[in-house]
This record gives structure tokens, C-alpha cells and sequence, in this order.
């Protein structure tokens, strides 16, 4: 479902002498449905930077990154935003949006998206946020007065509302009370049961054993020494 | 009279203006420029209409003048003699006898014939001047038909008075071109502008434009579904003549508030009286059609 | 659907010697918003009038597909032709509602003029629409005959919203929509336009200096200096992963609350 294939990445930062910053050779991986999938390594590997190409969010350089029949190197940014709506979810550490929205809205705009009705689409996304035990009297508040934790469980929230065949998680477990925690590696688990390819990044070694079927060093994919070029002069 | 020219105007002059009226004709409802000149009287006394009856007149013509419906108010009386001094035509106050009659702010009440020349005195041509002042602009929207405010106007009178608050000047839409101010005459008179068989000719003085409906235009007034237009007058008969199809003027008859309510064309009112007709208030009826009018 | 609305190839628009915008191409698909970016004098608002008509360019071309599924050619039609097509399809949404809206005539009045301009001629269901397009601009119903000039300046600019959409365009142009609004309407307006995109499935051209804005409604992104498009693509990835030095620039520039 997922293919990451010969893929490098470097960053060229003009307004500082042209550095060029390369981070990533040579990465390879794939999922397929119904397997959940771990990037580890250390900080600064390159696990957020390979998640980000998958969704589209960077670009790829070198390489082909294909989710389901989309290759996402050569798609045109339609083609990308028709992929995240109806085939690829994501779950990002943050939750970025429209201020002063409520929280139910929030959640249920990816079906909203999809052409789903308004109260189908609420119900869902209330079911959901009732599962991750935000209260109701929160539903009509907007996300950004909250907690962390209630931030990202809406976030969660947001990223199931849908069963997308393609998830990228990034850090679902991070900042969670343990009841939601588990929750939350239940909703990974029936996603993997309904055939998702799911591939996160994980800090929580618990959760990663009992929801990951594999994990994959990025550290694999990190240039040796990160190389320093200086274009120019 | 013989140191004027025939009608006052030189013969070039003249034929710029018939030049100008042959091409409003030829255009029903489009505003033509034209060189309008200094003419005897200030501008708002009908230098434009003039300038149109003078350009029309030959010394065949009989002319009838009249100023909201009236042959004896100041306007009329001294149009009418203007032209009866420099033109030396027969002047008559009978509809019937006309063959040009000058208007202000009125169409007889008795049928025009095809024989006839009706040509108003016309203060603002524009019937967009007061949506948008800039003449390049409204010129645009003729040249483009997009006459969209007029009908943002009449929304905005149902939207404040419940219904269409014009009463006069009510604008129309010519064979479903132009849109035309038909110059203040009471919306009453509306209905006749369209399939008339009189060639009505407009004259602007100080705006400088000429503007005409040939015989038997389409002329439809500006309404809405659910709004139609209306021509509207007093609800009740002439206190004169009886007449319940003609538009009255309310007359104040003392300072206690008593008023009536009679005929605005007098040559009507006074037909009809001849014949035998009698309102409510009607003193005994005397003919002073061929009468002397102070000249 | 598969076929483009709005194409693009190779637009210029001089001013004397001085470049405007050149050699602007793109394809803009049904539903989609594109987000154009850059600093003042960038040539983002002078490619906005070419689209949209008010001006004309010198070189390239425009094509554009209509409802009925008819190629367009707005830099060779008459201008009547070119002020039909943009009375039925197109909407423009000016920076200051002053330029968008009639200030001495009342909302519902603004409301329905683009109504009355295609030939509807009944005035309750005039009304009725004016009703229920302020509802959905969240202008309380019985501010229908108010004059604009009585309504606080995110209420004017809702109202222009409202305005441009009442007609149901296909193809909104947007100048600086959020522009001289305090954060807090701003915030309000941006959800606003958000939901009217998706439900109405509009397609939107958005000029705007505010690259907080584009993230939130821009599907993509095109990113303007001196006149030319230097940066195009996915919105989101252009803001996140710029690749041109002045797209670098103009993201680091951003203050971070």
C-alpha cells in the first residue's frame, strides 16, 4: 500500500551562503494492508522528514514514494490533496486549524470533505470523541483552549473519523493519560483489522510492541556524516 | 417677425437638430448629443423642447403648448407666443387641432393621431443620473444594456415604502433596449408612451441631448412579478367634468382645508363639459376655447 | 471532474517598461482554491485583474471553460461578452468592501442586485434569498435593510461575501479578503469562506501577503517576486518545504505567536 523506494533528501538553505544540508540516501520501506509498520532511530534520523514525504508535505528529490496507485513524485497537487482525502489519513503531533471552529466541526470536516452530510459526519465525529472521552460539553468549543492531551486526542479524533486505507501516525500515544492510551492503540488495532497500512513513529516502545508488526531503523538512511556543501563563492 | 428667421433658429442649426432627431428615431430610447443653442428664455423654461418644435415646424402647423396639462399657465402661454411671433404658425388649445404640441410634464388625455408631433420638454435625460453621476459610466451602461440598479432602485423603494414610491419620471425600457427617462410626467401617463401613433420627440436644453419614440414603440415601465407597475391617480372622479379616466390635480380652495380634485388637461376637461358632462362641483359651462390668451 | 477551468499560458502585463506579471502559467481545476503569495508590488494583484478582466494583458492567454462546458477566450471577447461571462460564472471579492459593495444601498439591495443583473424579477423571492444568504454569512436577518455603511467592517466585508455568492459562482477571485480585519474577524471570516469552498464546491483564485491565510484556504500555492512565479505547488509543501530563496525568505519571515 506504501512504497518508499531509493529516496534522499537534502535541504538547500539559499539565505544562509546556499548550505546545502543533505539527510536522508538511499531509504527504502513499504507497508502493506493491514500491517502497522515503526520508524525508529534517534533524533534527527529522519523518521519526521520520510513521514512528511509520504504525505506529500515535502518534497521528494530523489526516488519514488508510491501510496496506493499514486506515485507521489511526479503527482500534481490535486492528485496529492485527492490522495490525503479519500486514501491517505494523517495524524500530525499538532493539530493546526481554523481558529475559533468547534471541535466537532474539527473532527468531522475530513468527511465533510468527502461529501458526507453534515449529521452523518457529526455523529461520527461525535462517537469518536466520545470513544476518546472529550467531554460533550466541549464539542462546541473551539480545540485551541484545550489541554494537550485533549488536543491530541481530537487530533486522534480527526485521523480515524475516516477509514482511510493509508495512515501515517506521528507520535498518536505521546501525551496521553493511560485509559486514552489505550484507546487509542484500539483504534490502531481495528484499523489494521479493517486492512489499514499504517506506518508511525512511535517513542513509546510498549505501545510500538504490541501495535507494530515491524520496525525500520531510519538511522539505516542517514548519511554517515550529514554532508555540508557550500555552493558557490 | 420678419427679423427672425422662420422659427427663430437658423436654417443650419435647424438641420442639426433634425439631423440629431432622425437619428433618435432611428434608435428609440438612445440619448443623441446635440449642439443645443442659447435660445430666449432661461434654461428650465423648455429650451430643449423648443429648439425640437422649431426644428419640426413648418408654416402649415398648428401648435398647442401646454405645462402639466394646462394651455394658460406662464410656460405655455409664452412658449406659445414665442412661436406664434417668430414662426407666425395658427396656435389652437383643442388637442384634436393640433399637428405639434409641445408638453411639459403631461400626455393629452385624447388619443394622438399618426398626423401628430408630441415633443417634451425634458429637464435630465439620464435616468441613471442619480445611481451613478458619472456620465462616462452610465453612458457604458446603456452602450451595454446593464441597467441592473434601475431595479436596485425600485427594491429599495418596496424594501422602505412597501411598494414603488415613483410617482413621476418613472423610468422605461424602449423595444427592450434602452432604458429612457420619459420626463417628469406622472406614471399615470406611462401606458400611452408605448404603441402610440404620434412620433414623440425629447428635447434636453441644457443637457444637450434629443431622444425620440417613433409611432407604435414598445414601451414597457420597469416593475417587478410580484410589483407590477401601476399607473395611478386620485380615486375619484373630475369635480368639474365627471371624467374617471383622466389624471387630476388636487386644488386647495381655502385655508381650512378644503380641496378639489380636477382635470390636469384642461382642453380634455373643457370637451368634455362642452358636451354635457358635469361634476360634482361644476359651475355653469361657458367656452373660452378660441378665447384671448394673454399673449 | 477532468477538465480544467481556468488555464493560463504565458500571461504578461507591462506597464511601460516595467514588468507587471510575466510568462504566468498555470491550471486551475474545478474546486480547487489557489493561493498566490508575494510582497507588495509583486505582480500578485496585477495577475489577479488579468484573470479576472479588469485588465488587460499583453501577451499569453486565458481559457476558460463555462457551466455548459463552452471554451472561452476572455482577452478576445467583446466586452459585453467578457462582462456577461463574468456576471454568470465568475465573483470578485475586493480587499475593501467599499469597492465591493453599494454603501448607500441597503444589504438586501446588495444582496440582490447580481440577482436582478441576471433577469430575476420577483421581488419576495429576491428577498427571500437575501434572507437566507445573510444567515448563512451570519448577518442577522432583520439587518436586511440596513445600508452597509451602519454594519462593522467584518459584517461589510460578510456582506460582499455574500454578495459575490448569492449568484453561485463557479470561479471566485479574492483580493486580500481578510486584509484590514482584526484577527479575531478575520479568524471568523476564514471558517466562513472555508465552508462556502467546500460546500459550494467552488474553485478560488486568493491574492493575499498573509501566508497564514493561504494555509488555511489554499489548496495550492503560487509564490510571485518582481512579476514572476517563482514557487508553485502544494500549499502546505511549498510553506514547509520551500525551495526557492525568496519562498525561504518569505517563510522565515513569519512571526511565530
Amino acid at each position: 500500500m506504501i512504497s518508499v523506494d531509493d529516496v534522499s533528501k537534502s535541504f538547500t538553505l539559499h539565505n544562509q551562503g546556499g548550505a546545502s544540508l543533505c539527510v536522508m540516501r538511499g531509504a527504502e520501506l513499504c507497508v502493506a494492508p493491514g500491517e502497522c509498520v515503526a520508524l525508529t532511530g534517534p533524533s534527527g534520523a529522519g523518521k519526521s522528514t520520510l513521514m512528511r514525504m509520504v504525505y506529500g508535505n515535502y518534497r521528494i528529490e530523489a526516488g519514488t514514494i508510491r501510496v496506493g496507485t499514486v506515485a507521489l513524485e511526479t503527482a500534481r497537487p490535486r492528485d496529492i490533496l485527492a490522495l490525503r482525502r479519500e486514501t491517505l489519513g494523517h495524524v500530525s503531533q499538532f493539530l493546526r486549524v481554523v481558529p475559533r471552529v468547534p471541535t466537532l466541526d474539527v473532527v468531522a470536516e475530513p468527511l465533510r470533505r468527502l461529501g458526507v452530510d453534515a449529521d452523518t459526519a457529526h455523529a461520527r465525529a461525535g462517537a469518536l470523541l466520545e470513544r476518546l472521552r472529550i467531554p460533550q460539553a466541549l464539542w462546541q468549543i473551539a480545540p485551541a483552549t484545550f489541554s494537550g492531551g485533549e488536543q491530541q486526542r481530537v487530533n486522534i479524533a480527526r485521523g480515524f473519523v475516516h477509514p482511510w486505507p493509508a495512515l501515517l501516525l506521528d507520535e498518536p500515544t505521546a501525551s496521553l493519560d493511560p485509559a486514552n492510551r489505550e484507546t487509542v492503540l484500539e483504534l490502531i488495532m481495528e484499523a489494521k483489522a479493517r486492512g489499514a497500512a499504517i506506518l508511525g513513529i512511535f517513542h513509546d516502545a510498549d505501545a510500538r510492541a504490541r501495535v507494530c508488526d515491524r520496525e525500520i531503523d531510519v538511522g539505516r538512511f542517514t548519511p554517515a556524516r550529514p554532508t555540508l556543501e557550500r555552493r558557490g563563492q | 417677425m420678419s427679423d427672425y428667421n422662420f422659427a427663430y433658429l437658423d436654417e443650419q442649426t435647424k438641420r442639426m437638430i433634425r439631423r440629431a432627431l432622425l437619428k433618435a428615431v432611428a434608435i428609440p430610447g438612445y440619448q443623441v448629443p446635440f449642439a443645443s443653442r442659447e435660445m430666449p428664455m432661461p434654461y428650465g423654461w423648455g429650451t430643449g423642447g423648443v429648439q425640437v418644435t422649431a426644428a419640426c415646424l413648418v408654416p402649415e402647423d398648428t401648435l398647442k403648448v401646454i405645462d402639466q396639462g394646462a394651455d394658460d399657465t406662464t410656460n405655455a402661454v409664452s412658449i406659445r407666443g414665442f412661436f406664434a411671433r417668430v414662426a407666425d404658425v395658427a396656435t389652437t388649445q383643442r388637442t384634436v387641432e393640433a399637428s405639434i404640441i409641445q408638453t411639459r410634464h403631461r400626455i393629452p388625455e385624447t388619443p394622438l393621431r399618426e398626423d401628430q408631433i408630441l415633443v417634451y420638454q425634458v429637464p435630465i435625460p439620464e435616468p441613471l443620473r442619480f445611481l451613478e453621476p458619472r456620465e462616462t459610466q452610465t453612458r457604458k451602461m446603456h452602450a451595454l444594456a446593464e441597467y441592473v440598479l434601475m431595479h436596485v432602485r425600485l427594491y429599495e423603494d418596496i424594501a422602505r415604502h412597501g411598494e414603488i414610491a415613483k410617482s413621476y419620471a418613472y423610468p422605461v425600457r424602449v423595444e427592450g433596449r434602452y432604458v429612457m427617462d420619459p420626463s417628469p410626467i406622472p406614471k399615470f401617463d406611462n401606458p400611452k408612451l408605448g404603441d402610440c401613433p404620434a412620433l414623440q420627440l425629447f428635447g434636453a436644453g441644457r443637457e444637450q441631448r434629443i431622444y425620440a419614440l417613433p409611432p407604435y414603440t414598445r414601451v414597457e415601465s420597469l416593475d417587478f412579478e410580484d410589483y407590477p407597475f401601476k399607473a395611478s391617480k386620485p380615486d375619484q372622479p373630475c369635480a368639474l367634468c365627471g371624467a374617471s379616466d383622466s389624471y387630476l390635480d388636487e386644488v386647495i380652495t381655502d385655508d381650512a382645508g378644503s380641496r378639489m380634485f380636477v382635470c390636469s388637461d384642461t382642453d380634455y376637461c373643457r370637451e368634455r363639459r362642452a358636451a354635457g358632462h358635469r361634476g360634482l362641483m361644476a359651475a355653469p359651462f361657458e367656452d373660452d376655447a378660441d378665447a384671448e390668451l394673454p399673449q | 471532474m477532468s477538465t480544467p477551468l481556468l488555464e493560463t499560458d504565458g500571461l504578461t502585463k507591462r506597464y511601460g517598461s516595467r514588468i507587471g506579471c510575466a510568462g504566468v502559467s498555470f491550471t486551475l481545476w474545478p474546486g480547487e482554491v489557489m493561493g498566490i503569495v508575494g510582497e507588495s508590488g509583486s505582480g500578485k494583484s496585477t495577475l489577479l485583474s488579468c484573470l479576472a478582466g479588469h485588465l488587460a494583458s499583453d501577451a499569453g492567454q486565458i481559457r476558460y471553460r463555462d457551466r455548459h462546458g463552452e471554451t472561452h477566450l476572455p482577452a478576445t471577447m467583446s466586452e459585453a461578452a467578457r462582462r456577461r461571462l463574468a456576471r454568470e460564472e465568475w465573483a470578485y471579492v475586493h480587499q475593501n468592501p467599499r469597492d465591493g459593495l453599494r454603501m448607500g444601498v441597503s444589504a438586501g439591495g446588495n444582496i440582490g442586485e447580481p440577482l436582478m443583473a441576471r433577469g430575476q424579477r420577483h421581488y419576495g423571492d429576491i428577498r427571500e434569498a437575501a434572507l437566507s444568504w445573510l444567515e448563512r454569512v451570519e448577518i442577522a436577518r432583520d439587518r436586511i435593510d440596513d445600508p452597509p455603511r451602519a454594519f462593522s467592517g467584518g459584517m461589510q466585508q460578510r456582506l460582499q461575501i455574500a454578495r459575490a455568492l448569492v449568484n453561485n459562482p463557479r470561479l471566485v477571485f479574492m483580493d486580500e479578503p481578510t486584509g484590514g480585519l482584526d484577527v479575531s474577524v478575520q479568524a471568523r471570516l476564514l471558517d466562513l469562506l472555508r465552508g462556502l469552498v467546500r460546500d459550494l464546491g467552488l474553485s478560488a483564485v486568493i491574492v493575499t501577503h498573509d501566508l497564514a491565510v493561504v494555509r488555511l484556504l489554499a489548496d495550492r500555492l503560487m509564490v510571485m517576486q518582481g512579476g514572476y512565479v517563482v514557487e508553485s505547488g502544494l500549499t502546505d509543501q511549498v510553506l514547509d518545504d520551500p525551495q526557492h530563496a525568496y519562498t525561504q525568505l518569505l517563510v522565515s519571515s513569519v512571526l511565530q505567536v
